[in-house]
């Protein structure tokens, strides 16, 4: 019979007592506010489903949610890939690769309300780098105008701010495969493809799962670079999710909605994680995911 | 009691976190008692009695919520249909 050392539910404790806090708590609250309508601290009318039935049915919601999916897709689509391609051009050791990585970390660095102020800057027509080169080739470019080029603008900014975490990560992936492999490929006479499809990409399952569940996550509840860039606008163009929730919650003090439009992003989350996990678990025939 | 008046309790939402935490506490009770052994049913994955019960759970959600964005008929029926699927997930699933 095996036998067990409990001991890891002790050290354990003190973050389960944290997450109770930090999310458990909250979370509570919030399903206790998606049932009532708060008038005041103490003015409560428990309406039951009442702002499920209306948030369910809100247009303005329907189009917040399929900008906010057609965002994390385009993100994760371009992201990964990108962010593998830099990870297998940098140098393996020495102090290009050092350098290299100090680059590249640069901007994860950079706290999200000043890469949303940096990108305002950089994409202005009359005097930001970008803004007005691309009006200088004939591209008549104004993100604070055009839906499209708002649209593009938070994406690359997006896809500079955080493809640096995959490429991390695979980069850390990467030099976690041993030598022998690649000795083994040699021996086969491997073309660098066949090196990639069937030695580097299996081994990055493990990393990519984690750098796959951060971006969908971080991607599917941008607030602050969409808000300080373009607040949402032209129209609601760039308005997603936390920002429709936030206007809702803060912006109208419709606490009750809000929160049970909470719930709802929060099993949207929940399903998203769960599916990406199952698939990349079950992905390989022989390649687990190494964790 | 004071203390928890800002979290704006109501019976029905204490009722589903107390059934919440009594299901999660008899799971972890039958697990020590009967460790669960990874099996296929007809969910296309292998799941432990754990999997099967947060997939049900949350499935169970998603009728709940498509049931009161779908229809207008009363919550009760959806809360039906949902436990239904959460016990059929868990024998079968």
């Amino acid at each position: 019979m095996k036998t067990y050392n409990n001991k890891a539910w002790l050290l354990v404790l003190p973050v389960v007592l944290c997450v109770a806090f930090s999310a458990i708590v909250p979370l509570m609250t919030v399903v206790n506010y998606s049932v009532q309508d708060i008038l005041g601290p103490d003015q409560k009318v428990f309406v039951g489903t009442e702002w499920f039935k209306l948030v369910m049915r809100d247009p303005e919601l329907h189009e917040a949610l399929g900008r906010q999916i057609l965002f994390s897709a385009a993100v994760l689509a371009i992201e990964i890939p990108l962010g593998i391609l830099l990870a297998l051009a940098l140098p393996a050791q020495g102090w290009r690769s050092s350098l290299a990585l100090v680059l590249l970390a640069m901007p994860l660095l950079i706290p999200q309300n000043v890469v949303g102020t940096i990108w305002q800057i950089y994409g202005r027509g009359d005097i930001g780098l970008a803004g007005a080169a691309l009006n200088g080739l004939g591209l008549d470019y104004n993100y604070t105008g055009d839906s499209m080029d708002a649209w593009l603008t938070v994406l690359v900014m997006d896809i500079w701010h955080w493809t640096p975490l995959i490429a991390l990560l695979a980069f850390a992936g990467l030099r976690a495969i041993p030598e022998a492999y690649y000795q083994a490929a040699r021996i086969d006479g491997a073309s660098r493809l066949a090196v990639f499809r069937f030695i580097q990409l299996p081994k990055l399952r493990g990393v990519l799962l984690i750098g796959l569940l951060l971006r969908f996550m971080d991607s599917f509840m941008i607030y602050t670079e969409p808000f300080v860039l373009t607040g949402g606008g032209p129209g609601n163009a760039t308005t997603f999710l936390s920002q429709y929730l936030t206007q809702k919650a803060v912006g109208q003090f419709d606490l009750g909605p809000a929160a049970a439009f909470s719930l709802i992003y929060f099993l949207i989350i929940l399903l998203a994680c769960f599916v990406f996990y199952s698939l990349l678990q079950n992905a390989g025939p022989t390649e687990k995911a190494e964790h | 009691m004071e203390l928890f008046a800002w979290m704006a309790w109501t019976t029905p939402v204490a009722v589903f976190f107390i059934s919440v935490a009594v299901l999660l506490l008899g799971m972890t009770v039958w697990q020590i008692k009967s460790p669960t052994v990874a099996r296929r049913g007809f969910l296309p994955l292998r799941t432990t009695r754990g999997d099967r019960l947060f997939l049900g759970l949350l499935s169970a959600a998603y009728i709940n919520l498509a049931w009161t964005g779908l229809t207008d008929l009363s919550q009760w029926f959806g809360a039906g249909i949902a436990l239904l699927w959460l016990l059929v997930v868990m024998r079968w699933g």
